[in-house]
């Protein structure tokens, strides 16, 4: 039955992530793929699940380098949007 | 097993991923417009600190010390990259913090099946679970090493795309290897016995080595121009690998989370390959401009037809033009020249004359990167327009400046069949009363082809590095004021 839940959220995600990127226009597509890049980081919480159990050094060695992985991912790519979307700015700015 | 929070409702858990979820996509949504980007970049951050530090305070964690030690240094690098890359680095560090997520996911999924399995390695696993595994496996390792390389050739290590005779077998076979692997683990009978049942889960270590080779071999044969599809490509796979793993955790937001990031993903490469009347297989599997590129013609047809004109005279045009578009490529990014552009528009501006940046969605080397550079040099957003936008204005524009951009304005895209470009959505510069090409050469651009607009009666080129010309166009149009 999780599964089917699961794949529930996977579907209407797909839809609410369909709906809102094709409003976004061609001149925030970097900062887009930066920011979303970001968001894929969230990878981080089943990493700091895995690299916190302590259940084997082997898995937590693998949870380690995943959790190192995905904070320069999640860190790095917000703050990189940030930059961009700074220097985004209207006429007389 | 809960930890710190076991005094809170389990469904605590459940509902601050449930607010993570909401607002990635409430972040998302003020990206649809400039004035709000930077709002909806901090409402994602804040989505992305609730659910991590909820799932802190939940699980038990036996080894702090291991995993805020990793935090730190994760969040040390990650701020030490993105605060002192170049505006010019930027692709390439996009590309490769893309990669880091992809590679995490697999990582994840192969501890949690470790963790999973036990040490006895014989507990069995619902089939859900081992093939969200095998994918998260297959799709991270292949986003991971495909960013890198992507990554590499944005940084110019790998100039040349690597072409072999046979390579779309090589790489058949690779993904049926990463296939079968997959398949044994799904099906948890250790690769048809010829590998050892073991606690590390040798065949998802198997699929994981398959698929990394095969993101290699994916993007070494892809040449620059094609990067902004596979950037947003790759942006697709760290998405849908996030939401596999979810799969593979039971994991709400990473599924919600990663979903998004997939579609957002899969719209950006669907975006770029239309904009350069391209397929997806055609970009990834076969060479731009394979088919025959005559190479005599190309020069022929320049012969005694192109005009060259200098700076003093283009400043000349610009002070009767009252309206110029300025059409950006490639060669403005790599010439760094966007500064010299910026300042030409602010002075023009400053005497009346209207100036609007017409760009290509596939112009540079990832989606928006031009706009990104232009940002950066001051232009404002409202001054960049699109293709649709900018084309049918080119009858009303005095004078249209080309800088380091060829393929995008050829008209050839309009007219030859037979052409590689055929097809392809292109800036009509034609229309305008005069066309200024700034090139360094007569060279052809990335899809091999001469390029009919240099020899236009009203075409003149200015030849010279891109951020050269620019400052010598600046100074020049200073001069006369």
């Amino acid at each position: 039955m999780a599964f089917i839940e699961n794949l529930t959220l996977f579907v209407l995600a797909g839809f609410v992530g369909y709906e809102i990127i094709t409003k976004i226009p061609a001149t925030l597509h970097t900062p887009l793929i930066s920011g979303t890049n970001a968001i894929s980081g969230i990878t981080l919480i089943g990493s700091v699940v895995v690299a916190g159990s302590g259940h084997s050094t082997l898995a937590t060695g693998l949870g380690f380098l995943a959790v190192v992985m995905a904070t320069v991912n999640v860190v790095g790519g917000y703050l990189v949007s940030h930059r961009m979307l700074r220097s985004f700015r209207q006429r007389g700015d | 097993m809960p930890g710190i929070a076991v005094g809170l409702p389990s469904e605590t858990l459940s509902l601050a991923y449930l607010a993570a979820g909401v607002l990635f996509i409430l972040g998302l949504r003020d990206m649809t417009h400039p004035r709000t980007a930077r709002r909806g970049n901090l409402i994602s951050a804040t989505g992305m600190a609730v659910a991590v530090g909820i799932t802190i305070l939940w699980f038990e964690i036996l080894s702090p010390l291991v995993l805020f030690a990793a935090l730190l240094v994760g969040a040390g690098i990650g701020t030490w990259l993105a605060v002192t890359v170049d505006t010019t680095d930027m692709p390439q560090l996009v590309g490769l913090f893309n990669g880091f997520g992809g590679g995490a996911s697999a990582l994840v999924a192969g501890a949690e099946l470790i963790d999973l399995l036990g040490p006895s390695a014989s507990a069995a696993l619902p089939v859900e679970t081992t093939t969200a595994a095998a994918i998260t496996g297959l799709i991270g390792a292949v986003t991971f090493w495909g960013s890198v390389v992507a990554a590499g050739k944005l940084q110019g290590a790998l100039k040349d795309p690597i072409r072999y005779s046979g390579e779309n077998v090589l790489k058949l076979a690779v993904l049926v290897v990463a296939v079968v692997a997959g398949a044994s683990l799904v099906a948890q009978n250790q690769l048809f016995g010829v590998l050892p049942a073991a606690e590390w889960v040798p065949s998802y270590w198997v699929v994981v080595a398959a698929a990394s080779v095969l993101g290699v071999l994916l993007v070494i044969p892809i040449g620059g121009a094609d990067m902004p599809v596979v950037i947003a490509l790759l942006n697709a796979c760290s998405g849908l690998a996030a939401a596999t793993t979810g799969f593979a955790l039971d994991n709400s937001v990473l599924i919600i989370a990663g979903t998004l990031v997939g579609a957002s993903g899969v719209i950006l490469t669907v975006i770029m390959c239309r904009s350069m009347n391209r397929t997806l297989t055609n970009v990834l599997f076969s060479g731009y401009g394979a088919t025959d590129s005559s190479d005599e013609d190309s020069s022929d047809i320049y012969e005694g037809n192109v005009m060259s004109t200098s700076p003093e005279e283009v400043a000349m045009l610009l002070d009767i033009a009252r309206r110029v578009v300025v059409v950006p490529g490639y060669g403005m990014a790599v010439g760094q020249a966007q500064h010299a552009v910026a300042e030409l528009a602010t002075l023009l501006e400053a005497n009346d004359v209207e100036v609007v940046f017409g760009i290509h969605p596939v112009a540079g080397r990832m989606p928006g990167h031009m706009n990104v550079l232009l940002a950066e040099a001051n232009v404002s957003y409202e001054q960049m327009q699109e293709l649709e936008a900018v084309n049918p204005t080119f009858s009303e524009t005095d004078v249209v400046i080309v800088t380091g951009a060829n393929d995008v304005v050829n008209p050839t895209a309009l007219s030859g069949e037979a052409s590689p470009i055929a097809g392809m959505p292109v800036l009509h510069v034609w229309d305008a009363q005069t066309v200024i090409v700034n090139k360094r050469s007569l060279s052809p651009g990335y899809s091999d082809i001469p390029n009919p607009l240099f020899t236009n009666d009203n075409t003149y080129m200015l030849f010279g590095d891109a951020r050269e010309a620019m400052q010598a166009l600046v100074k020049a149009y200073k001069e006369g004021h």
